[in-house]
């Protein structure tokens, strides 16, 4: 029996989604068949991982991943500046955690000092986010978007509690928005829609159907993505056409596996590798899935997710 | 391809007789056309529709026992691409590579590191499921001694001899008789010689090409020489090949019933950085391989390879289920609060987490609700005040806890006043509706 090889073709396309501006701008999506499947389509670009800082020193992150930025955590501009130049990145996730009302409960005007100085330090594309408290970040992301206006960086998340508020300024200041829901296609295509009614333009969205680590309801994250990817392209349905996130590093560093010390636990092994793998392998596990944009940590894990991204697509 | 209910019910007596236990020929078809009953029910079908059914209903990619015993490992019956159309069946063998040039006791030291493998998570026993032993040494005589080696330290455990030669496999595949080993190395040029060996002994073949073509007429020709438990591999070594290719072997099984590709997949994923071995691998879990082969098994390693097979191969109609009881968080104290919620995983996951972050100690009491959520279960009658009330009464909490104070989810507040009525000496206070306002919510109280 002859072998054919069974290939398909796929009615729709991912929305390709550019960010930052000069020559360090960035674009991701853009392909027309499911994740690294180039030898039956387009795969124009590569996923993208961006580092996460912190507009406050990280005291609430394990010590292995507090480590690696020790000598650079303790002010956001510093800790930008070192991702960008010694570690090569290609994007950065300022998480403006200061300002959710049980940490420092830090002003709208405080974030949006440290947004306008970590963007003058760097020149490759800023991902801001709020704290996630959908109250406060509403003021918070609009002061931040206002202060980054034309600077054409991603904005969020917007939730359903909050997003007229949030996509209006990713809007008015020239952003790409984050849209999030919590693990339910149905819920991320209607928040999709609802902001694509307020005009916002669905080809500068990004959804992020949410994370979660590997071994904590990671399968669920992976299955949400992949029906995501598949209604975006053998359906063709636009709502569900922007490309995903993936925001690894939040999800993973607070769970027992990536914190438990060897001593407790001889039988899972060195905690520190334990850690980096653990966000290595969720993050794989994503692209697989879909994912085109990752927010990570820890540089060990960063450095092998972008070679296994390379292998995928040599 | 399977065959739709209406075509096989076109193939059946249509005399509605009942005698296979189902109302109608039709209402039978379409148990079948589910694989929910078996053609051998109806005792009048036609000896051509047992063939034409027979030949549709042979599972899409061949099921083989690899191994024997309680370690034995099922491979293929896989009848899906993505796993939220329904569940991946045999999860992914994961094997070590042993190379017949190692020292004895460094292939004593790597059988250790698989026999001690076993964690036990989410109630699950998990492992390093197979060793691979390389012909690296070319030399029959060391193969044969380092197969002696593993078939007396790590007897048991299934095993893959890999070698070209078939003399070497065949002196070798002797010391596994009766354990259903994997001969693997076969090609155009050995394929007969390896498939008289593995007739005598009722080995797998597994078989090796370059490309999904060349592997198509490999396969057909080996089963023409009357060997059908075949492991396939081809040739796909980088990340990128392993996807095309796993992924057009799993379409062409399932969606074209192309039989010369319906056997399960092995892939060697070996590198030399064990974290970068350890994603690749990833990358075959996810993407349909049924054997992947590495170099390195340390146990970080295997734990995270372990829980994402174990989350990949979950059914996604079931709910994952933690256990029933009262989990500690941090280090409680008498004094410390508790807190209750249902045995959903992912509702677990969150509040335990929540939990975690909070740095405060704290019990969390979880309930069987079946796997549901909060409020799906309360609504379902499951999370009531009286199984609640039950559940803190029988779970000896009381002898554990100085105070009397339960925290239910804001979620059912509605409920607080009928659980203080049936927990006698109780307080029940309404905690936040969303888990992620548990740290402030926990925080505020001390």
């Amino acid at each position: 029996m002859a072998f054919v090889a069974p290939k398909e073709t796929y009615s729709g396309k991912v929305y390709n989604v550019n960010i930052g501006t000069g020559d360090k701008a960035i674009s991701f999506g853009s392909e027309n068949v499911l994740p690294f499947h180039s030898f039956e389509g387009a795969v124009p670009n590569k996923p993208l991982i961006a580092y996460e800082i912190q507009d406050v020193p990280p005291s609430d992150w394990p010590e292995n991943v507090q480590k690696p930025y020790s000598s650079v955590s303790g002010d956001p501009v510093t800790w930008a500046k070192f991702c960008q130049d010694s570690l090569n990145a290609k994007a950065i996730a300022l998480r403006l955690l200061g300002t959710h009302p049980d940490r420092e409960n830090r002003s709208p005007e405080d974030a949006a000092k440290t947004v306008k100085d970590v963007l003058a330090a760097i020149n490759i594309p800023l991902i801001i986010l709020g704290s996630n408290h959908a109250e406060k970040d509403a003021p918070v992301l609009i002061a931040a978007a206002e202060v980054a206006k034309d600077k054409n960086c991603v904005i969020g998340k917007a939730q359903e509690a909050n997003y007229k508020t949030i996509a209006a300024a990713a809007m008015a200041n020239n952003h790409k928005l984050i849209a999030m829901s919590e693990l339910d296609i149905n819920l991320s295509k209607q928040l999709n829609i609802l902001i694509t009614q307020m005009g916002f333009d669905k080809e500068r969205l990004i959804t992020d159907p949410m994370c979660s680590a590997l071994g904590y309801g990671l399968e669920y994250t992976y299955s949400v993505m992949e029906r995501i990817r598949l209604a975006a392209l053998t359906q063709n349905d636009l709502t569900m056409q922007p490309p995903m996130l993936a925001d690894v590093g939040m999800y993973v560093w607070k769970i027992k596996e990536t914190q438990a010390p060897e001593s407790d636990v001889p039988q899972w092994g060195n905690a520190e590798e334990r850690g980096i793998a653990w966000e290595a392998m969720t993050a794989t596990a994503l692209l697989m899935a879909g994912a085109e944009l990752l927010i990570m940590r820890h540089p060990k894990a960063v450095e092998a997710v972008g070679k296994v991204i390379e292998e995928l697509n040599a | 391809m399977a065959l739709t209910g209406v075509e096989i019910f076109k193939l059946l007596p249509k005399t509605n007789c009942k005698k296979c236990g189902h109302p109608t020929c039709l209402a039978f078809a379409m148990k079948l056309a589910q694989r929910q009953a078996t053609l051998d029910l109806c005792p009048d079908v036609s000896e051509d529709a047992k063939r034409i059914l027979g030949e549709a209903s042979a599972p899409p990619i061949r099921p083989i026992t690899f191994g024997s015993g309680d370690k034995a490992v099922k491979m293929g019956e896989e009848t899906v691409l993505f796993r939220h159309d329904k569940k991946f069946v045999n999860p992914c063998t994961l094997a070590i590579e042993l190379k017949d040039s190692l020292s004895e006791s460094d292939i004593s030291k790597k059988l250790d590191e698989v026999l001690t493998s076993e964690i036990d998570r989410v109630g699950q026993k998990l492992r390093v499921d197979a060793i691979a032993l390389t012909n690296a040494s070319g030399d029959k005589g060391k193969f044969e001694a380092a197969a002696k080696l593993i078939s007396s330290k790590a007897s048991g455990v299934p095993v893959i001899l890999s070698t070209t030669d078939p003399a070497s496999a065949e002196a070798a595949v002797k010391l596994f008789t009766g354990k259903r080993p994997i001969i693997y190395g076969v090609n155009a040029s050995n394929a007969e010689a390896m498939a008289n060996i593995a007739k005598t002994e009722k080995a797998i073949l597994g078989v090796v090409a370059n490309g999904l073509d060349e592997l198509s007429t490999l396969t057909e020709k080996i089963k023409s020489l009357g060997v059908e438990d075949m492991v396939i591999d081809s040739g796909a070594r980088k990340a990128k090949d392993i996807v095309e290719n796993n992924t057009l072997i799993r379409r062409a099984a399932i969606k074209k019933n192309f039989k010369p590709l319906g056997y399960p997949v092995i892939n060697f994923v070996q590198r030399e950085d064990s974290l970068y071995e350890a994603l690749i691998a990833a990358v075959g879990i996810t993407k349909f391989s049924s054997i992947l082969v590495l170099i390195s098994i340390e146990k970080w390693k295997n734990l995270a390879m372990f829980t994402l097979r174990q989350n990949i191969y979950t059914d996604p109609q079931v709910p994952m289920q933690v256990e029933q009881k009262i989990y500690k968080i941090g280090e409680p104290t008498a004094e410390s609060p508790l807190t209750i919620t249902t045995n959903f995983s992912l509702t677990y996951f969150i509040v335990s987490g929540e939990i975690e972050n909070s740095k405060i100690p704290t019990r969390l009491a979880v309930m069987d609700c079946e796997g549901l959520s909060v409020l799906t279960a309360w609504a379902a009658g499951k999370f009531t005040a009286s199984k609640i009330a039950t559940f803190i009464k029988e779970s000896g909490i009381e002898n554990e806890v100085k105070h009397r104070e339960l925290i239910i989810p804001g979620y059912v507040a509605i409920i607080s006043g009928s659980i203080e009525e049936k927990l006698e000496g109780w307080k029940v206070t309404v905690g936040p509706r969303e888990a992620n306002g548990l740290p402030a919510f926990l925080k505020a109280r001390t």
